[in-house]
Formats: C-alpha cells, sequence, structure tokens
C-alpha cells in the first residue's frame, strides 16, 4: 500500500496519524509533507523510524521548491512526476492523508 | 525629498505582519507578502515576524522550476528598498526545523519566542497570515 | 487582447500589460511604447532595462517611490528623481515603463 502526506509535519498531524496506523508498505511525501524529509528536523527521528518498516520516497520537484534538494535525510528516495505515477502504479492502494 | 513623500500630520502605527505559513502549500505566505509591499507605500513602521512554517519562506536554494509555480522568494530580499528592515525569526521554530541563520536569505534578527511575544505585544496592529 | 508583430502574437490583459512576461523582446517594447504615446529615447531604454533587472532580481515590479530610489543609486541622483521619470514617462514611471518593459503592473500601484 502507497501512503501519501502532502501537509507540513510542523503544521498537521497527518504524518503521525500515517506512521501510527500503517502497516509497512510505501510512503511518499509531496507538496508540504516534503518538509519531513529534511535533514535536522525534529520530523528527521520519524522518518528515521518510518524507514524501518516502509519504503520512503519524496517528490523532487516539491523538494527542489521549497529548497531542501541538498538537505534530504539519507535513505529518501527521490522520484519525480513519472516515479509517482509508477508508485500509485505498483501498489495495490493508495491512501492519501489529507 | 520628493512629492511623494507622505503629508505631516498622520499617525505612524506599529504594524506587524506574522507569517507562519510555508511558502507553496498555501496562497497565505504569497498573499502575506504582497500586503507588506502594498503597506510600505503607507509610511507605517513595519516589521515582519516568521514563525512555524513561516521560517521556511526564507529558505535558501528554492527552485519551482518543476513544480511550476512562481519562486516568489527573491521578492523577501526586495524588502530593504522598501524600507522594510525589521525581520524577525523565532528562534525555536528554526531549530525544529533544523535551520540557522545561515539557510534564510535575507539579513534577519533571531528572536526566542519571549522576545518575539514581547515585540508582538508592542504592537498596535498585528496581522497574521 | 493582442498585438501583432512580424507575424508573432503577443498577448495582453485588460489594460495593455504582457500575459506572458517571457515573450517581451524590443520589438514589443516598441509597439507598447508607441501605444502609450511614447517615443523611446536611450534615456527610456535605460529605465526599461533598469525595471528587466530589477524584475529579474526580485520578481516583482517596484513601486515607484522605490523604483525613484534605486535609479538614483543606481544612475545618479540627477535621474532618480520623480521630475526625471515623469518627463520620460508621463502617466506614471511605474505604469508605464513597467507596461514598456513587459512587467506585471506593480504591487501596490494605485
Amino acid at each position: 500500500m502507497l501512503h501519501i502526506i502532502n501537509k507540513s509535519p510542523f503544521e498537521r498531524s497527518s504524518l503521525d496519524s500515517c506512521l501510527r496506523i500503517a502497516q509497512g508498505g510505501a510512503l511518499l511525501l509531496i507538496e508540504d509533507g516534503v518538509y519531513a524529509a529534511g535533514k535536522g528536523s525534529a520530523a528527521e527521528a520519524k522518518i528515521k523510524q518510518a524507514m524501518g518498516g516502509m519504503k520512503v520516497y519524496a517528490l523532487g520537484p516539491d523538494v527542489a521548491a521549497r529548497g531542501l534538494a541538498d538537505r534530504v535525510i539519507d535513505g529518501v528516495t527521490l522520484v519525480d512526476y513519472a516515479g509517482f505515477v509508477d508508485l500509485v502504479a505498483e501498489n495495490t492502494n493508495v491512501q492519501s492523508w489529507l | 525629498m520628493d512629492e511623494m513623500d507622505m503629508e505631516e500630520g498622520g499617525a505612524v502605527k506599529k504594524f506587524m505582519f506574522v507569517n507562519r505559513k510555508a511558502p507553496y502549500g498555501t496562497i497565505y505566505a504569497l498573499e502575506g507578502l504582497e500586503v507588506v509591499l502594498i503597506s510600505a507605500a503607507f509610511d507605517q513602521d513595519v516589521s515582519l515576524a516568521f514563525c512555524d512554517d513561516g521560517v521556511y519562506e526564507l529558505k535558501k536554494g528554492q527552485d519551482t522550476k518543476g513544480i511550476g509555480v512562481k519562486n516568489f522568494s527573491p521578492t523577501y530580499r526586495a524588502l530593504e528598498g522598501y524600507d522594510i528592515e525589521k525581520l524577525y525569526v523565532e528562534k525555536e521554530s528554526l531549530e525544529a526545523r533544523g535551520l540557522t541563520e545561515d539557510d534564510l536569505l535575507v539579513d534577519v534578527q533571531v528572536l526566542s519566542s519571549a522576545e518575539l511575544g514581547a515585540m508582538m505585544a508592542e504592537q498596535d496592529v498585528v496581522i497574521s497570515f | 487582447m493582442s498585438f501583432e508583430i512580424n507575424g508573432k502574437v503577443y498577448e495582453t490583459d485588460e489594460e495593455g500589460y504582457l500575459v506572458n512576461l517571457s515573450e517581451w523582446n524590443e520589438d514589443a517594447a516598441k509597439h507598447l511604447a508607441v501605444e502609450e504615446k511614447i517615443e523611446l529615447t536611450d534615456q527610456h531604454w535605460e529605465v526599461i532595462n533598469f525595471l528587466r533587472e530589477y524584475y529579474n532580481d526580485y520578481q516583482i515590479a517596484p513601486a515607484v517611490r522605490v523604483l525613484t530610489k534605486a535609479i538614483g543609486k543606481k544612475l545618479g541622483p540627477e535621474k532618480g528623481n520623480s521630475k526625471y521619470l515623469y518627463e520620460l514617462f508621463p502617466y506614471g514611471p511605474a505604469k508605464q515603463a513597467c507596461k514598456i518593459a513587459g512587467l506585471p503592473k506593480p504591487t501596490g500601484c494605485i
């Protein structure tokens, strides 16, 4: 299952809820959700913990737009829009944590 | 200096614009910036505060080509030319996001939450975005 | 709205500002100047080029007060004053010069 987060982890609880409930699968950070992939932030520990059970991705264009291109947490895989589509196609279902 | 100077007599008030939103996820940051630019025409005592995700508005190295949205971060560097030089950033918000003053694209004054709160209390008008 | 030069169509908004900033070129500027009834001289071009540079740096069209001050800094006080700029662009340096330079209408331009 693919879990998609599009809200900043500092403003909404969607990342926390997702990580509490999700049982494995893949996590894709998009839009303001990519702030969770920033090195050194308070969300870093959560993402690192999540990587124990899930594969974590972030949408490259959203990362670059927010000036985070050079500080993505190691182990987070950047994907482009085509990669986004691939993730949706590869997974049997998708949950967008709006 | 020239005829653009405001006439005497208008009371100058202390305005603080509080920016709390990340730049592209919502329209708040851009709208807030436009209001600040417009407010500069009224010769008031304007300051800007950045806290919570608002500190991301000032992050260096934003490149929005891939998302088809205008990168308005360079506009913060124009504020000085508009005589808006009081930019305050909350230290706690920077730290929670793993950022330091060096990550920001303009010169700012970093304040603790308490210092920012005190600054806020001194204002005549506080407008939040 | 739109205008056409040498077979190329330029789209404009209801006030005559170029819709697509990247389409701007000297031909478009000359056409826009004619619409504003302005004969472009080197002095005009100096301001137009300054505005293009300002926009490139800051992604906004400056307010007239800011433009005046910035021009003074760059081109000298004899050019950084309203009188000089209004002589070049009688209906407002920000409005007219920005339009000819292919910039959007300045934020806060009333």
